[in-house]
């Protein structure tokens, strides 16, 4: 297995703010590598900077085996960066843009407008080719931008929320474009704030203010998460979720829908029964079961302890 | 370095035009601009004065000094529209700006002129106002016609206007105009141009692309030398059409000589892309580059009149070699060749701003 990308101890400050925080981390080649954290923990810089396009305050990275620091522009004939703001241009049209794009890679003239076509197609853009690009939906334009950067087939690929106005159906298409990229050996990497996207990826990395709190495969991140996982189901889920909370040996309670996820401390021998007892105290009525941890329990938990660190 | 790539300049080049044209506004003005300009400074600015309004005192009041009046008012630099009993009647007005100028004859004014006493006449004058000294100084030259004056003997010197005898406004300032108007929308659209893809979020993706800087800012400038050339054009189609400017020298030379200044001073606004960070930054930044040229390339006031200080610095503006290449060609039928004086500041120009906009400009975002 060789290695797209690696950091070592990469940081990025904005004056006092440390964005990025000695992120260590390997992105096999061939592969989807997600990257996860709530607003501002510094996704984005991460990538900039691995794009050679913001220069880190200390570490480095190498990517595609070039350092990104010695040869930034060796990088970027070899990689596609789909921004988080749309970067085409509003006043051309999609095929206009398509055009600009594989002119600046210097693909060969039927290579383009064979490529092009391609691209349409596959994104179902075939019939918005003479329509300006700013008047596009969002969930179209996201699609223009992907195919805008996959044009030159890149080795490597840089998606910073590539769905985050996309609808679902469209949003299963584009990960199965994502995936026949992998199986011809792209690598991914990609932004998202969705679990059941994150599910799909090989590798995740969860990050908290700058820091990577957690790595790993999704199974394995779930597999080890240090705490155990009680689903509440009640009908008055605010006040047990107040109670639980109350608990010390409770880590955090998530609402997802009508039931609670109660994060538990590990040591705790038997959770359900515990949080039985401390619900009855208050006689609360409520139905517990144990369950295997899911992504976002995964999330909470890791996003969870650096804040309380702080 | 790597090689630059012509395919990626075309790219980038064809890239803006199609901007341009779907940018009205902008399209508008490239054509909009010159035309307005040039009629304005063309019918509206006259730097010949006339029919200043004056005020009267004939206290003599003979043959001699009606014809006095009647000689002035037929300069047309001045009409009459009221008398006065006095000269302090005469200040009042102008104080209080009715009229511009004065002229008195006093009641001895026969007699002055019998025993060519001067002075024989006064002309008081609103000097408040510039343009009001000048003409009142060419109406004080004005001959009596009078036998016994020999006053009115003929100067040392003959006067032999080569290039504009009858001193029309436009013949000066029209291709004057072409070198304005070139400095202001060249330099305003190439900063905006580049500024608005920073703005837009286009240049985050533009950068992360194998695009090199220098593409890029050649790629930029070439749709604005076309527009350049189109606006010239147009000012001196204008120029020649209606107000009768000659045009002497070779248009071949002419196209070359603001082919050299349009590029070198499209470099400015490239320059000020890499400063500014919104569009409204780099509209201020062209005006403040814009304003020193304005007045002190030798278009709204004589180079000549400026303080040594001013001039130097004058001299670092490519408009002030181009007013002077296209006076020379267009209305002293000069060649490129006669002008290598003012060719080579503006390619030292080019080549000093370039390599300090290329080099400010990173293909970063910090
Ligand atoms: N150019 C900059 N100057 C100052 N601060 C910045 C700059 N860019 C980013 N930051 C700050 O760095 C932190 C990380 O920002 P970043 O954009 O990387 O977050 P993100 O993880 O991509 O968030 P989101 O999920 O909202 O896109 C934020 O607190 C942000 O305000
Ligand atoms: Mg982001």
């Amino acid at each position: 297995m060789t290695i797209a990308i690696e950091t070592h101890d990469l940081t990025r400050h904005f004056g006092d703010l440390v964005a990025v925080d000695h992120v260590n981390m390997q992105v096999p080649k061939g592969s989807i590598y997600g990257f996860l954290g709530p607003n501002g923990c510094g996704k984005s810089t991460t990538i900039r900077m691995l794009c050679g396009l913001l220069i880190p305050t200390e570490g480095g990275a190498s990517v595609l085996g070039i350092d990104v620091l010695d040869d930034p522009e060796a990088v970027k004939s070899k990689i596609g960066y789909m921004t988080q703001r749309f970067s085409l241009y509003e006043d051309l049209t999609v095929r206009e843009n398509l055009q600009f794009m594989s002119e600046i890679y210097q693909m060969s003239r039927t290579d383009r407008a064979q490529r092009i076509r391609v691209q349409l197609k596959k994104f179902g853009l075939d019939d918005r080719a003479r329509q300006l690009a700013g008047t596009l939906s969002g969930g179209q334009r996201q699609r223009l931008s992907l195919a805008a950067v996959t044009l030159h087939e890149p080795e490597l690929l840089f998606l910073d929320e590539p769905t985050s106005a996309v609808d679902p159906e469209s949003r299963r298409e584009f990960w199965e474009f994502l995936f026949d990229m992998v199986d011809r050996g792209t690598t991914v990497l990609v932004t998202t704030h969705f679990m059941d996207e994150a599910e799909r990826c090989h590798a995740l990395a969860i990050l908290d203010q700058g820091v990577l709190v957690a790595d790993g495969s999704p199974k394995q991140l779930m597999a080890e998460l240090p705490a155990s996982v009680v689903e509440v189901a009640s009908d008055t889920t605010r006040i047990v979720r107040e109670v639980l909370l109350e608990l010390s040996e409770v880590i955090d309670v998530a609402q997802l829908g009508s039931r609670l996820h109660a994060l538990v401390q590990p040591d705790v021998q038997n959770p359900t029964a515990f949080l039985g007892a401390a619900l009855e105290r208050k006689s609360l009525l409520a139905s517990l079961k144990l369950v295997a941890p899911n992504l976002e329990d995964v999330f909470v938990m890791a996003t969870l302890g650096r804040g309380a660190d702080r | 370095m790597r090689l630059l790539s012509g395919a990626r300049i075309l790219a980038i080049a064809k890239k803006e035009f199609f901007h341009l044209r779907r940018d009205h506004l902008t399209a508008g003005m490239v054509v909009g601009l010159p035309i307005m300009m040039t009629l304005l400074f063309g019918y509206a600015i006259n730097q010949d004065v006339r029919n200043l309004n004056a005020g009267v005192v004939d206290e003599a009041n003979t043959s001699a000094s009606r014809a006095l009046i009647a000689d002035a008012v037929a300069t047309q630099v001045m009409r009459i529209v009221s008398r006065a009993g006095s000269p302090r009647e005469l200040e009042q007005m102008i104080a209080a700006g009715r009229i511009s100028l004065g002229l008195y004859i006093p009641s001895d004014f026969e007699e002055r002129l019998a025993q060519s006493r001067p002075p024989f006449a006064q002309l008081l004058i609103d000097d408040s106002d510039p343009i009001v000294l000048g003409a009142a100084r060419g109406l004080a030259q004005l001959p009596i016609r009078q036998q016994a004056i020999k006053k009115d003997s003929p100067g040392t010197f003959e006067l032999r206007a080569l290039y504009n005898p009858e001193r029309r406004s436009p013949v000066f300032i029209v291709p004057g105009l072409c070198g304005v108007i070139l400095t202001l929308t060249m330099v305003l659209f190439t900063a905006i141009a580049i500024v608005r893809e920073r703005e837009r979020g286009n240049l985050e993706l533009l950068i992360t692309t194998p695009v090199q800087p220098l593409e890029l800012m050649i790629g930029k400038i070439i749709p604005y030398v076309f527009i350049g050339y189109i606006q010239i054009s147009l000012i001196l189609l204008l120029g020649v059409s209606l107000f009768d400017v000659p045009v002497r020298g070779t248009m071949l030379d002419f196209y070359v000589g603001a082919g050299i200044f349009v590029i070198s001073t499209l470099t400015l606004g490239l320059l000020i892309s890499t400063i500014a960070e919104t569009q409204f930054q780099a509209f201020q930044l062209t005006f403040m580059s814009f304003l020193p040229q304005l007045l002190l390339s030798g278009f709204m006031f004589p180079f000549e009149g400026m303080p040594r200080a001013a001039q130097y610095l004058a001299e670092l503006f490519p408009l002030t070699h181009f007013l002077r290449i296209v006076r020379g060609i267009v209305l002293r039928d000069a060649t490129l060749s006669m002008l290598t004086n003012e060719i080579w500041p503006l390619v030292l120009f080019f080549v000093v701003v370039m390599a300090l906009a290329t080099a400010r400009f990173r293909k970063r975002l910090d």
